[in-house]
């Protein structure tokens, strides 16, 4: 089991009661595409991927940037179990959408500095650390149904 | 993954925006490392003051921004460029050449909360090639 310091804890449940949802998904799952092409590998049915421009302005990139924020949010609301909680989501991922699981440090990598950038200075060292642990946490629970 | 013109050129613009601000960059850089991946603690040991913006950290922060300045400069032949940081690198501080990954996602998290508004997509992509390439430059000589 997880453990997390009071510190860890709120620092998580603040910075995902400040970030605007809407465009940190979309900011994040587009600079993703965009910094690393290969992960569109997943998106065939998306359409227009082909530069930067209408990556950032694709609707159905928007709106799946919501769809991979509702997911974080569950883990979220079940920091100790986060395991149990994406259980699903990991045989979804491994079963049925077939990804591979280093991709989900990409995402992840893109989450960070999309965050950092909408919290700027109050994204600090340590607040960094809390957030890229819980991250790591959620890509653990993610691949735990890969086999 | 070669580095294009268009990205050798977002690189030396975004960094000529930047370049004032390389010693403070690389000190908020080298921080989080040490807090965000303690293990990178290891190679400090020698240091009294490991805390962010300590005056260690301070300094060591500005020394690894002359070289990525001077990467900067040395943008059209990395390899040779950068060869004798690489046996620096290599054989005197032998620093396990994973870590260069990291501290290069560190540099680019501080770009992100330092400047908002030019670190766009296009930037992150271009200077995540070019961190890349300084690493694998600075790896030449491992072994």
């Amino acid at each position: 089991m997880v453990k997390w310091s009071d510190f860890e804890r709120a620092a998580i449940q603040d910075i995902f009661s400040k970030i605007n949802y809407d465009v940190v998904g979309c900011a994040a799952l587009s600079r993703c595409l965009i910094v690393y092409p290969w992960t569109q590998r997943y998106f065939g049915s998306f359409g227009n991927l082909y530069n930067a421009a209408a990556i950032t302005s694709n609707p159905k990139v928007a709106a799946h940037g919501k769809v991979i924020m509702a997911g974080l949010e569950k883990a979220v609301k079940n920091m100790d179990d986060i395991k149990t909680t994406y259980k699903d989501l990991s045989v979804l991922h491994s079963e049925k959408l077939q990804v591979d699981p280093d991709n989900f440090n990409l995402l992840a990598d893109c989450l960070t500095i999309v965050v950092a950038g909408q919290m700027g200075a109050a994204f600090t060292p340590e607040v960094h650390g809390a957030f890229q642990k819980f991250l790591a946490v959620v890509v653990a629970s993610l691949r735990k149904q890969y086999h | 993954m070669n580095l294009t013109a268009k990205d050798k050129d977002t690189v030396r613009t975004f960094w000529a925006k930047i370049s004032t601000n390389a010693e403070d960059i690389g000190t908020d850089a080298l921080s989080r490392l040490l807090v965000v991946y303690p293990q990178t603690k290891t190679y400090f040991s020698h240091w009294k003051d490991l805390s962010p913006g300590s005056a260690p950290v301070k300094k060591h922060g500005a020394t690894v921004m002359a070289g990525v300045a001077d990467a900067v400069a040395k943008i059209d032949d990395l390899r040779a460029g950068l060869l004798s940081l690489s046996e620096l690198h290599a054989f005197t501080l032998r620093v396990d050449p994973a870590n260069f990954k990291v501290l290069s996602h560190n540099i680019l998290v501080v770009l992100a909360t330092s400047f908002p508004n030019d670190f766009t997509p296009e930037v992150h992509v271009a200077m995540d090639k070019f961190l890349s390439a300084v690493a694998l430059a600075l790896s030449e000589k491992y072994r």
